[in-house]
């Protein structure tokens, strides 16, 4: 058995055994919710440490482990991490941990919420780890429906109802678009297979047919786009968020909604070059109006956590601007920005919930002066923000300015790239530090009898998440040793034209680009 | 001759005279005890089933009736419909005023009839099981005659199927006169000989259509769909159990068998009929079921878009769509009837049918709280379900038909939106089992040993389905291969 299955085993193993719990039993469900995430979590890491050493197969995947489940189909459960998804596989378990550690709030129904957070846990760590298309979206729509569900029953303020109605029909729809999009590419591939390797030797045997690719790369771009909140499909996401549960929004603003980004590198742009030349420059204008557009509206909020959630909708437009460069070091700039934002976003929902626990309201208006009363919280808070803003020293900073070198690299991104580092600069800072000064700073406001986190469980998930930032700030090297090589494959592949009749001209440009790219990404990472 | 090939559709029929008469012996406390015993006579034949050779493709009748994989397929499908069924009508037993053992006894004739079917190889056994299973429903569901609610269905469902029946038979004179055999094999044959010009006759397609008119009503399909929403309202709900599962099982058996053996160059021709239908009977059963109050009324709309889904695969036009059929129907059936099992139990002393009587059932019954919430979820289609892996088979052979025409493209969107629809209906029904107003009584409906054990296995049916559905997906796919 792979460690990989052990990981998102937990999990889903524990939501099991919590459904014959009784009710009457309040802490087991916390208790178990804590030890299966916590476990997943030490797996994860013990993975990742021991990722360089681990043996390889021939594509490249290491941990790799495989059932054939329905041969008929060529439907296998097909788990592997390479190094683009080693990193997301670690990320989910520690903010799934995280989250476990952050549902403190939940007074009422403890048993189906952390039957539900397993379930969403196990699922999210299982879709990163899945080679098989199949089970790729199979876990991916596990994970989904008890966001559904939690924010439906444990959500908060007065528009739950709507946002859990929103939410839902975005998602879903998004999602079927990509199964129209990944059943199509199972079919007209004519592999019958669903492995995701097996599928990609092959798409490079055969190339999809030039039609067959203009059909179904715009189905992945925004169904995938959907789920990720890519402008104009963003509006479920600031809302949801603002009405979910902690624990819920922390799992999907910083994990879960990465499957989407996950999907488009691993699957569209090595399956299908010419497509994805065609359509990027589409992609790069779309994430400026996540880049510019979410973050002038996160300036105009007046609710915290609706400017999170307009903020984590903006460093989407990020990594859509890293994939749109189609290079190696945008690319990687990209994985990288999915990691950091996953602690990140986990880091400001948990921070938010934690205040509207104490003070009942996350109205900008009515907090303030809450550094003094919430000492750890607040500085946290703020780090945060420095994080959100793209501060050096924060892993966000690393993936930002990658993707932005990434972006200069190609001449056709330039203007959409002085934009969004403006975007980025500017406009992210001035919401960030506002909301800091309005929340933490002046005349304490009339929510006095608020306490900070005060013993070492609730400071845990805080401490945790700010170190891996942290961590992954000073030391990109962890990750972008292990990202560099397989991105450089995906990328190879999305620059080779594969039916022939376009961009050949890149053929004879791209080992240089590679090699430039490469250098460029060690100088941007230190 | 061989009437040793008929043996499961004898030995049905033989116990069902068995309980009618034995209604004449035993004293009236002991009746329902003849219930449990046609639950187990079903049960012993649904073994036979298993016993080796049953597969093998055999004729009887000069091949009017056939025995093989699909028929097998679709009798095992229809005689554990039929054992959790009659489990049902013994629990419902204290609200059929008189005749009790008729009621169990008309159960299982509607059952020899689906056994019928699902080898009929001829258009006359195929009028003649329709017929059986018809007018037995026409009793079934008029079973209680002291409610106003169930004479109406009977009268609509009666009205509705007996013109059905007349759209059938007017319908099979056409294919007759034109192409002078009943035989599907003979027909297939006249049909294969350029020559015949029988695919061109205009009269010939006339009197086909007419009798998938006449297999639309059994499905409840667009535009012949207009009786299932009143009926499953107003009938018992064990009757309903058995039109939701028995009844459309059935109308596929025979739609599947009658297109792609008897006729399959005319199939082929009507892609884009089946096509609209489809989508048709998708959008129409989705949107109506949309606002319903009443969960049997919300659980007939819900079948008929099942009967949308089932005609992707028909429309599909490819052993893959068919096979998908099979699959959907087959988890279909446990999903089904655990549902309506929770609906038994549950609205027994309600005598109002609700969806708010569901309310905080969970902590009334946890166990039929889990069964219904999975029954939902599967029919909504979501992992790891049955139901998700039904409408993913479903699906891609929808989309791998997308190579022949665009059209299936938008049909693929059609159900897109159909399924997205579905999700707040079907969420609406577990809400209310988890956080709706609890009902006045708190006590835990009173569940026989018997039914545990149905509705356990109902709900190991949908979760082994979702999860390990490898031996499924094999036996469709070999039903379907061994008609072709």
């Amino acid at each position: 058995m792979s460690t990989l299955t052990y990981i998102l085993g937990w999990p889903l193993l524990a939501a099991v055994v919590l459904a014959f719990v009784p009710r009457d039993y309040r802490f087991v469900p916390r208790l178990v919710a804590l030890g299966a995430t916590a476990i997943s979590a030490l797996l994860a890491i013990k993975m990742f440490l021991l990722f360089p050493g681990a043996e390889a197969n021939a594509d490249g995947y290491r941990f790799v482990q495989q059932i054939p489940w329905v041969e008929s189909l060529g439907i296998s459960y097909f788990v592997g991490v390479d190094g683009i998804n080693v990193g997301l596989v670690l990320m989910g378990a520690i903010v799934a941990f995280a989250a476990a550690c952050c549902s403190w709030e939940i007074k009422t129904r403890e048993k189906e919420f952390y039957i539900l957070l397993l379930v969403m846990s196990g699922g999210i760590l299982a879709a990163f780890a899945s080679l098989d298309l199949f089970f790729f979206y199979f876990f991916h729509e596990l994970a989904l429906v008890p966001t559904f569900i939690m924010i439906g029953v444990w959500g908060r303020g007065e528009r739950k109802n709507f946002a859990t109605f929103q939410i839902t029909l975005y998602l879903s729809v998004g999602a079927l678009i990509a199964l129209a999009g990944l059943i199509l590419l199972y079919v007209q591939s004519g592999a019958n297979t669903f492995s995701i390797p097996a599928l990609t030797q092959h798409i490079r045997d055969n190339p999809l047919p030039l039609a067959s690719q203009k059909l179904i790369f715009p189905l992945l771009l925004f169904g995938f786009g959907i789920l990720v909140s890519l402008w104009p499909f963003h509006s479920w996401a600031p809302l949801g968020y603002g009405s979910a549960p902690s624990a819920t929004a922390m799992l999907h603003a910083g994990v879960l909604k990465k499957f989407g980004l996950y999907g488009l590198i691993r699957v569209a742009l090595p399956l299908m070059p010419e497509a994805a030349q065609s359509w990027m420059q589409v992609l790069a204008w779309l994430c400026l109006g996540n880049i510019l557009w979410c973050g002038f509206t996160a300036m105009r909020q007046r609710d915290l956590n609706l400017l999170i959630g307009n903020s984590s909708v903006a460093h989407m437009g990020f990594i859509f601007l890293g994939i749109a460069s189609l290079n190696l070091i945008g690319v990687t700039g990209a994985v990288l920005v999915m990691i950091a934002h996953g602690f990140l976003a986990a880091l400001t929902f948990g921070l938010s919930g934690h205040l509207y626990n104490q003070t009942g309201t996350l109205e900008i208006k009515e907090l303030g002066g809450l550094l003094r009363k919430l000492p750890f919280i607040g500085a946290a808070l703020i780090m945060a923000a420095m994080a959100g803003c793209g501060l050096p020293g924060f892993a966000n900073f690393v993936g930002e300015v990658s993707v932005f070198f990434g972006a200069w690299r190609q001449p056709s991104l330039r203007v959409v790239m002085v934009l969004a580092v403006w975007g980025a600069l500017v406009i992210g800072a001035v919401y960030m530090l506002r909301a800091v000064r309005a929340v933490l700073h002046g005349p304490l406001g009339n929510r006095k009898d608020a306490t900070d986190a005060t013993d070492g469980w609730r400071k845990l998930p805080f401490v945790m998440l700010l170190a891996a930032l942290l961590v992954f700030g000073f030391v990109p090297r962890l990750l972008t040793d292990k990202i560099t090589p397989d991105v450089e494959k995906i990328v190879t592949m999305a620059n080779t034209p594969l039916s022939g009749d376009s961009a050949e001209r890149r053929q004879s440009e791209q080992p240089q680009t590679a090699a430039l790219s490469r250098d460029a990404a060690t100088e941007g990472t230190r | 001759m061989n009437l040793l090939l008929l043996k499961h559709e004898l030995s049905l029929l033989g116990l069902g005279l068995v309980v009618l008469l034995a209604d004449l012996w035993v004293p009236a406390e002991r009746r329902r005890m003849l219930g449990y015993l046609a639950a187990a006579g079903v049960g012993v034949i649904l073994f036979c089933t298993f016993l080796p050779g049953a597969e093998d493709t055999q004729y009887a009748f000069g091949g009017m009736f056939v025995q093989d994989g699909l028929a097998i397929f679709f009798k095992r499908l229809f005689l554990a419909a039929t054992a959790v069924v009659l489990l049902l009508a013994v629990e419902f037993a204290d609200r059929v005023a008189g005749g009790l053992v008729e009621y169990f006894a008309l159960i299982l004739f509607a059952a020899t009839g689906m056994l019928l079917a699902a080898s009929a190889n001829d258009f006359v056994l195929l009028f003649v099981s329709l017929e059986l299973i018809t007018i037995t429903f026409y009793v079934l569901v008029s079973f209680q005659r002291a409610r106003m609610a169930a004479l109406e269905a009977g009268v609509k469902y009666l009205i509705i199927g007996a013109l059905a029946s007349a759209f059938m038979v007017f319908g099979l004179a056409f294919v007759y006169g034109t192409a002078g055999a009943f035989n599907f094999g003979e027909i297939a044959a006249k049909l294969a000989m350029p020559e015949a010009g029988l695919a061109g006759n205009k009269l010939f397609l006339f009197g086909l259509l007419f009798v998938l008119a006449g297999l639309g009503f059994k499905l409840a399909a667009v535009p012949f769909q207009v009786w299932a929403p009143d009926v499953y309202q107003g009938a018992p709900t064990p009757t309903v159990a058995f039109l939701a599962i028995g009844s459309k099982a059935a109308g596929v058996v025979l739609l599947v068998r009658v297109l792609f053996s008897a006729v399959p160059e005319v199939a082929a021709q009507w892609a884009l009929l089946f096509a609209v239908l489809a989508g048709l009977t998708i959008l129409y059963g989705n949107l109506c079921a949309l606002p319903q109050t009443n969960l049997k009324r919300l659980l007939g709309y819900s079948s008929i878009a099942h009967a949308g889904y089932l005609l992707l695969g028909v429309a599909a036009m490819s052993a893959a769509g068919q096979a998908a059929i099979l699959y959907y129907l087959a988890g279909y059936l446990f999903t089904v009837l655990a549902a309506f099992t929770v609906i038994t139990v549950v609205l027994r002393e309600t005598g109002a049918e609700d969806i708010r009587a569901l309310g905080g059932l969970h902590e009334r019954s946890p166990l039929l709280a889990a069964a219904m919430t999975l029954a939902m979820v599967s029919l909504a289609g979501l992992p790891p379900l049955a139901g998700f892996i039904g409408k993913f088979l479903l699906l891609k052979a929808v989309l791998a038909a997308g190579a022949v025409s665009p059209l299936y493209y938008a049909l693929f969107a059609v159900a897109v939106v159909g399924v997205v629809i579905s999700l707040a209906y079907y969420f609406g029904v577990v809400r209310a089992i988890y956080w709706g107003r609890a009902a006045e009584e708190q006590t835990a409906p009173p569940l026989s040993l018997l039914m545990r054990g149905a509705v356990l296995a109902c709900m190991a049916g949908i979760l082994a389905a979702g999860i390990y559905p490898k031996p499924l997906i094999k036996a469709a796919e070999a039903a379907i291969a061994a008609m072709q």
